[in-house]
């Protein structure tokens, strides 16, 4: 049983560290040419298409799918090492990142071939947006429960229902979404969804802003009125795509971005404790980055089983437990540490606009990308508890 | 697991399954276990794992040791096993011939201290040395004019104070009073007190990583057979979230662990990276054990609070690792100034070489 649970201490590999480099004099320049502040995870500028381009430009998007459809059929633990990167210096990610994470390994799964060779390299160019379209008022965590319905018509479907905590539908060029195409029957609760590719900006979709307690605005309600959606934009088994979202779900849950959110603080603190630290704040920092690293060292130790073709959902589902934790507690403990910090250090004012937004930042952290309650079930299971 | 492949584990495990049943040590009240095992471990060479042949021991790799010790973590075995083990690995160190028998190393704080004197005799006292009332020979890591020495010392010529741990096995206050050593080297350039501690931390935390699996699977086994309010308790949500947190505990302290011992197999000096390993592992294992243990202990309900129940051999034991060579706030304080000194921007980068 534990057998299952053992994380190896794997190493990235020479050509990582190599690529590490390359990555972070790429972000270098970024900063110097003021496309971003690292200091300032809370900018409004988080869309920032050129950047997308730039980053797609270097080869960073799409990293390890085929080179025939844009990728550059390179290693997971090489995509780690550009995923955290980027979230360290808190780059502009968003509107790349759920396609090169999640969208288009679906899309390389499921879609048929003419979409894969229209929509992949256009991802890995940077060039399009993609948003999830799985909860719905009433339905979070509980996707059985969707209600939202593809009913079959000439040639295609007509879409009629709400999804809501869309992040990115806004700026979104397609959204991958289950509807519902026929009811749960008695033996299989989980019959009935199908999983569709949306796109966006067309007639029969209005999208609805929600804020958010950080007062950005990422969320989004998006309503579907007799929206039109061909045939050929059906992803994998109608009604089957139950089994399919759920393995999607796995690529969300143990990648850096999922203990690295609220990271900055942790650096800022250290900045403004200074070199030679009193006892209390030496004990806050050492037990943070012991913390972090283990956390990190989890992982990579993930990332190395991806890369060996495993399918390691329990232990993908311990790294954001205690991940989506310990980010959610870091932004506390930093305060706490925060308080006896010199009035005169130099980055007194950024550690508090930090603490401000990663404070309000933590509440989501537990929610997004399955529950810590959804995902302890998930680590029971494992157990053999249920 | 990794023991299929691993001879030294394979055997440690025969071993401890045949003579080192938790349940049979629990009910023993007279320790009658102690010495066929001891005897046992002894002729399979597992004592002197880290010796090189040359110096009377197995010369088994740093990795196999430290998969070993896991193991032993795992059916938490209280003989001076790791002991002798780090006691042999310090000799080795300054090509001292390791001698027969159990062995302890001094001293097992960072912030004691033992000193040689002008005529070549070590003072000193070493507080929390685990197992030295059981040892005939004390592995000594001392200061002089000259820098940093290892000892041999025979045991009987210390004056040892008896004191038990948190998890009843003894820690006793060793001094020495100008005691001559049975033999005395320089320690090779790199090896220190620090560098001591650190092997002492990392052997502790994948003893710890150890004990938390044996817990997880006695508690997961626990909640499959005890019924409460006409239930497995297994199947209560709240429970089952429990278990998954010990799991998630478990996980973490043994990640933590493997990877410090993998990082000192394969390390060419003690650097700061290898730093951050092993200080990070003690420090994160010992947090398990306190929130694991709580954990298994909550399971178990008010059954595993008694002395008949195996429980408290793993979970007591695990708590009083955390304060051999270095507790966590220690090494804590000492990985924060060094994060501190090296610099906000270079957190990162120190993070992700590992």
């Amino acid at each position: 049983m534990t057998a299952a649970l053992r994380f190896d201490p794997i190493r990235l590999p020479e050509k990582c560290e190599q690529l590490r480099k390359e990555v972070r004099a790429f972000l270098a320049d970024e900063i110097a040419a003021g496309t971003f502040d690292p200091h300032k995870p809370n900018r409004e500028d988080t869309d920032a298409p050129e950047f997308s381009r730039r980053v797609g430009a270097k080869g960073w998007l799409g990293m390890t799918w085929p080179k025939k459809y844009g990728g550059q059929e390179r290693s997971f633990l090489e995509r780690y090492v550009v995923t955290e990167e980027m979230r360290v210096a808190n780059a502009p990610t968003r509107r790349f990142f759920v396609a090169d994470r999640q969208s288009g390994p679906v899309l390389l799964k499921y879609a048929p071939e003419h979409i894969k060779m229209e929509i992949l390299p256009r991802i890995c160019r940077g060039e399009i947006c993609f948003a999830i379209g799985m909860s719905e008022p009433n339905s979070g965590s509980d996707l059985f429960a969707a209600k939202t319905r593809a009913t079959k018509t000439d040639g295609g479907y007509l879409i009629n229902g709400t999804k809501i905590w869309t992040s990115s539908a806004h700026i979104a060029d397609y959204m991958i979404a289950i509807f519902r195409t026929s009811q749960p029957t008695k033996e299989n609760r989980r019959h009935g969804l199908t999983q569709f590719l949306v796109k966006m900006k067309q007639p029969g979709i209005k999208v609805n802003p929600i804020g958010q307690i950080t007062g950005q605005y990422e969320f989004n309600e998006v309503v579907f009125t007799d929206h039109f959606i061909p045939d050929d934009h059906v992803l994998g088994e109608v009604d089957g795509a139950w089994k399919q979202a759920t393995s999607e779900l796995a690529y969300e849950r143990s990648g850096p971005e999922r203990f690295l959110e609220t990271y900055y603080v942790l650096t800022e603190l250290v900045r403004a404790v200074g070199p030679n630290p009193d006892t209390r704040s030496a004990e806050g920092i050492g037990r943070l980055v012991a913390q972090l690293h283990t956390m990190r060292r989890m992982s990579v130790s993930v990332a190395g089983m991806l890369e060996a073709g495993k399918e390691p959902v329990v232990e993908a589902s311990i790294v954001k437990d205690i991940g989506t934790v310990w980010e959610q507690q870091l932004p506390h403990r930093v305060r706490d540490l925060a308080a006896f910090v010199e009035e005169t250090a130099t980055n007194r004012e950024t550690l508090e606009r930090q603490l401000d937004f990663a404070i309000k930042t933590a509440p989501k952290l537990t929610i997004q990308g399955g529950t810590t309650e959804v995902l302890r079930g998930i680590i029971a299971r494992g157990l053999g508890l249920r | 697991m990794a023991e299929s492949d691993n001879i030294v584990v394979e055997t440690a495990e025969k071993i401890f399954a045949d003579l080192a049943d938790p349940q049979t040590i629990n009910n023993d009240k007279t320790n009658s276990w102690q010495a066929p095992l001891w005897q046992a471990l002894s002729e399979a060479g597992l004592p002197l794992s880290w010796v090189p042949d040359d110096l009377g021991g197995s010369g088994a790799s740093l990795a196999d040791g430290f998969a070993l010790l896991n193991a032993a973590g795992r059916f938490a075995v209280a003989v001076p096993l790791a002991e002798t083990m780090l006691a042999g690995w310090l000799l080795a160190q300054a090509k001292i011939t390791s001698p027969d028998g159990e062995m302890t190393v001094l001293p097992a704080s960072p912030k004691d201290r033992i000193t040689i004197d002008a005529d070549g005799a070590l003072s000193g006292r070493s507080r929390g040395v685990p197992f030295a009332r059981a040892a005939k020979h004390f592995a000594v890591l001392a200061h002089g004019k000259e820098g940093v020495s290892i000892a041999l010392v025979d045991a009987s010529k210390a004056r040892i104070e008896s004191g038990l741990n948190v998890g009843y096995d003894h820690s006793d206050t060793v001094t020495l009073d100008k005691v001559q050593p049975v033999s005395i080297k320089a320690a090779p350039k790199g090896v220190d007190q620090t560098h001591l501690m650190l092997m002492g931390g990392v052997t502790r935390s994948l003893q710890i990583a150890g004990a938390l699996e044996s817990m997880l699977d006695i508690s997961v086994r626990y909640s499959n057979e005890r019924v409460a309010f006409e239930k497995k308790i297994s199947k209560f949500q709240a429970v089952q979230h429990n278990l998954a947190r010990l799991a998630g505990e478990s996980a973490a302290a043994l990640a933590a662990a493997t990877s410090a011992a993998d990082a000192i197999a394969n390390a060419k000096s003690f650097n700061d990276e290898v730093y951050l390993e092993a200080a990070s592992a003690k420090i994160r294992c010992a947090e398990a054990a306190e929130k694991g243990g709580g954990i298994a202990h909550q399971v178990h309900g008010a059954i595993g609070f008694t002395m008949e129940h195996i429980l408290h051999r793993y979970s007591l034991r695990a708590l009083a690792w955390r304060d051999d060579f270095g507790s966590e706030s220690y090494w804590a304080v000492e990985l924060g100034k060094l994060v501190a000194n090296r610099g906000a921007d270079e957190l990162w980068p120190l993070v992700a070489s590992r």
